[in-house]
């Protein structure tokens, strides 16, 4: 029998939960008011929410000093491409983890999820070596791989559990009825797993979108995505906060966007047998 | 038929050495995000329509990120930039260790002589250029002369750290929201130990003995961490220790600062009315000393470099010399103004009238050459640097001393038990490096 709740409780709750998003994206939002504010207003003491200059002078500014098509592009190759080359080689990995387990596959698991641990800087040199000796510095696929790498583990955990969700029995069925390894995989187990397929593509879409450690010390020109696009306004000597705001707003409103209209399937693959 | 034959290889011919001709070198050059490297990045065409066989392209980062990224490329051989945008604390170390290309045969026209004495020796290793200043900036105190009027005290032009502390004390009005002096106070090498090792040299004090000993231990030290975290505790607005650059301009140009010692490049936006409604309110002074001979003013310059790894050093030397010759200042001038010209890098700019009528030029030309780079402080030191010690070791060195020192400010621990682990911290990465047995 479902529960009831009382009004009182509802409005309560409702209102909560507003706060604690409003909280969340305050930050968020403040970036992209000040990103129509002045210079001037963009510091102005005691802070001012709606400033009465508003402008438009800092998009056109920051337009006119970048390449930002190319940038953008650059952002749209590396997380998609990325994305799709880490989901390719996790979906067998974590079939075989989650259906034919071996006795150390915990380990690796725990080995995989280990190795995101390390900070990033601690490799800098010999992923900098690697790359230019490879040839791949400065390049689109030299990033689709960093990306890759560094976002495999949280792909194949997601996955994992995802397809932990999926009884074991339904793909013995499919294998009993002479389905191949590969019918099992695309024609049973991934219709099925769709939902935390979905909701991993997009989330790892979202966190290379928004890499900006490797994306920003593995490039120069050619290959620079949105992240190296903001690192170009920011300043430690010198006032250029509302800019900064339309440079990093330019760089977030499309992965917010992608956000907003996928957000049905984010939650219902996030929340994907949480309940069970 | 032969004819064909000989005019089609003919043609050919022609269209390979025709585009031999328009071949075009593309340099990198990395660079900060700062007003006048933004302005250079305009003025482009400039550069274009003198040398159309050269393509630039840009890539610019925050400071710090550019700094790794650089040093990265550098140390490994990269040749990723052709011209780098570098800071005095680096040319130094970069040049004895071979990783930049000697500018000493930079064209006539490009004056080498013309250079600020001060701003070409921080340039300079055993004798090679190995930067081109780009713009240079000390630090002077910059004040707000209608307070100091109300308050009934006066800044001399060239004042002591009494002076100092008498206006501040002066010009304090909290309730008002009037802080008599902005300091930095956030931690950093280049924040909060740039000024305070620029306020050691003017009272005596200083980071290594002529035998590499850390000398924090020292009297001068205490008296200068006790008169700074005083000045601020008594005098400064709250959260001094979360202050840097950008939070104190922004005080200023709020006209809540009485008092603000930094970097003479903000003279401009202080006297910018769109910037600021105190603009035409703003005095400056030179940085304040203790009668020993030595006033707390830093020296800095942005530079143009090329790293030995660079494939097109030839391609990068005409840039610099365009970016950074007597030609670049007048077409600044021409179209932005002179206000607008970079400072502090050549003396022919400040021979020049019109810039001389600008509010801040002869103070900042007098703090520049207040600074000696090579003699920061009153005692010998083996180092050469003004707020920094031109080794290694100092950047990391001076984060730490730097946190210890924030938490002193913000009242975490005493400035005896900070002075004391500074010390500790000291000693013990001089002696890992082998400075010190």
């Amino acid at each position: 029998m479902a529960r009831t709740y009382s009004t009182r409780r509802k409005i309560l709750t409702t209102a909560a939960a507003w706060g604690v998003a409003l909280l969340i994206f305050f930050p968020v939002l403040w970036m992209i008011l000040t990103s129509f504010k002045t210079e001037a207003s963009a510091v102005a003491s005691p802070p001012q929410l709606f400033s009465a200059d508003w402008t438009f002078e800092n998009y056109a500014e920051v337009w006119s000093r970048s390449d930002y098509p190319r940038f953008f592009w650059n952002s749209v190759v590396i997380s998609i491409g990325s994305t799709l080359l880490g989901l390719a080689i996790a979906i067998p990995a974590a079939w075989s983890m989650a259906f034919v387990p071996g006795k150390r596959t915990k380990d690796l698991l725990m080995w995989m999820l280990s190795t995101k641990m390390m900070p990033a800087v601690g490799v800098l040199i010999p992923m900098y070596l690697l790359f230019q000796r490879l040839g791949l510095f400065d390049t689109k696929i030299g990033l689709v791989l960093a990306l890759m790498l560094m976002n495999l583990p949280i792909i194949v955990w997601m996955l994992y559990t995802y397809f932990k969700e999926i009884p074991g029995e339904i793909l013995e069925a499919a294998r009993m009825d002479g389905a191949s390894l590969w019918n099992e995989i695309v024609h049973v187990l991934t219709p099925m797993a769709l939902p935390g397929i979905a909701s991993t593509l997009l989330l790892n879409v979202i966190l290379a979108w928004n890499e900006a450690f490797w994306t920003i010390t593995l490039t120069t020109t050619k290959a620079a995505p949105l992240s190296a696009f903001i690192a170009s306004f920011s300043a430690p000597q010198g006032l250029f906060y509302a800019k900064l705001s339309a440079a990093s707003t330019m760089a977030i409103a499309p992965i917010l966007i992608l956000g907003w209209f996928s957000q049905k399937q984010l939650v219902r693959g996030l929340t994907f047998g949480a309940v069970k | 038929m032969k004819m064909t034959h000989r005019a089609l290889l003919g043609a050919s011919v022609a269209v390979c050495l025709s585009g031999a001709a328009m071949a075009e070198t593309t340099i990198t050059v990395a660079t900060v995000n700062n007003g006048d490297m933004v302005r250079m990045q305009g003025l482009m065409d400039d550069f274009y329509a003198k040398h159309p066989d050269i393509k630039v392209e840009w890539v610019t980062l925050e400071e710090n990120v550019l700094r790794q990224n650089v040093t990265a490329d550098i140390s490994t051989n990269g040749g990723q930039y052709d011209v780098i945008t570098i800071g005095t604390y680096e040319v130094p170390i970069w040049g004895k260790q071979g990783w930049l290309e000697s500018l000493n045969d930079l064209p006539a026209e490009y004056d080498v002589d013309d250079l600020l004495p001060a701003i070409r020796g921080g340039l300079t290793v055993d004798g090679n250029l190995y930067a081109s200043p780009f713009y240079g900036e000390s630090s002077f105190v910059n004040y707000r002369k209608d307070l100091a009027e109300k308050a009934g005290v006066t800044i001399p032009d060239a004042p002591t750290w009494d002076d100092i502390k008498k206006a501040a004390a002066a010009m304090t009005d909290k309730d008002a929201g009037i802080y008599g002096i902005c300091l930095r106070g956030k931690a950093g090498w280049g924040e909060n130990m740039a000024f305070l090792t620029s306020m050691a040299n003017s009272y005596g004090a200083r980071w290594f003995d002529e035998n590499w000993n850390p000398q924090f231990d020292s009297p001068e030290w205490k008296a200068v961490l006790t008169d700074y975290v005083d000045l601020l505790t008594n005098y400064g607005p709250p959260g001094a220790s979360n202050n840097g650059y950008n939070e104190n301009l922004t005080l200023s140009l709020q006209g809540k600062c009485g008092i603000r010692m930094d970097a003479t490049v903000s003279a401009g936006a202080l006297t910018d009315p769109k910037q600021s409604e105190f603009a035409d309110k703003v005095g400056f002074a030179l940085a304040p000393d203790m009668g020993l001979g030595k006033r707390a003013n830093w020296l800095w310059a942005w530079s143009l470099a090329i790293p030995a790894s660079s494939d097109a050093k030839d391609a990068a030397k005409t840039f610099i010399d365009w970016a950074t010759n007597k030609d670049y200042l007048a077409l600044v001038a021409s179209k932005e103004g002179w206000g607008n010209v970079p400072p502090g890098t050549r003396k022919s700019l400040y021979e020049n009238p019109e810039y001389a009528k600008l509010p801040f030029a002869k103070m900042t030309l007098d703090s520049i050459n207040a600074a000696d780079p090579t003699n920061p402080t009153v005692k010998p030191v083996p180092y050469v640097g003004v707020q920094f010690a031109a080794i290694p070791e100092f950047a990391g060195l001076a984060t730490t001393v730097g946190e210890i020192f924030s938490a002193a400010l913000a009242g975490q621990k005493t400035v005896d038990d900070a002075l004391a682990e500074a010390q500790a911290a000291a000693v013990d990465e001089m002696t890992s490096a082998g400075y010190i047995k």
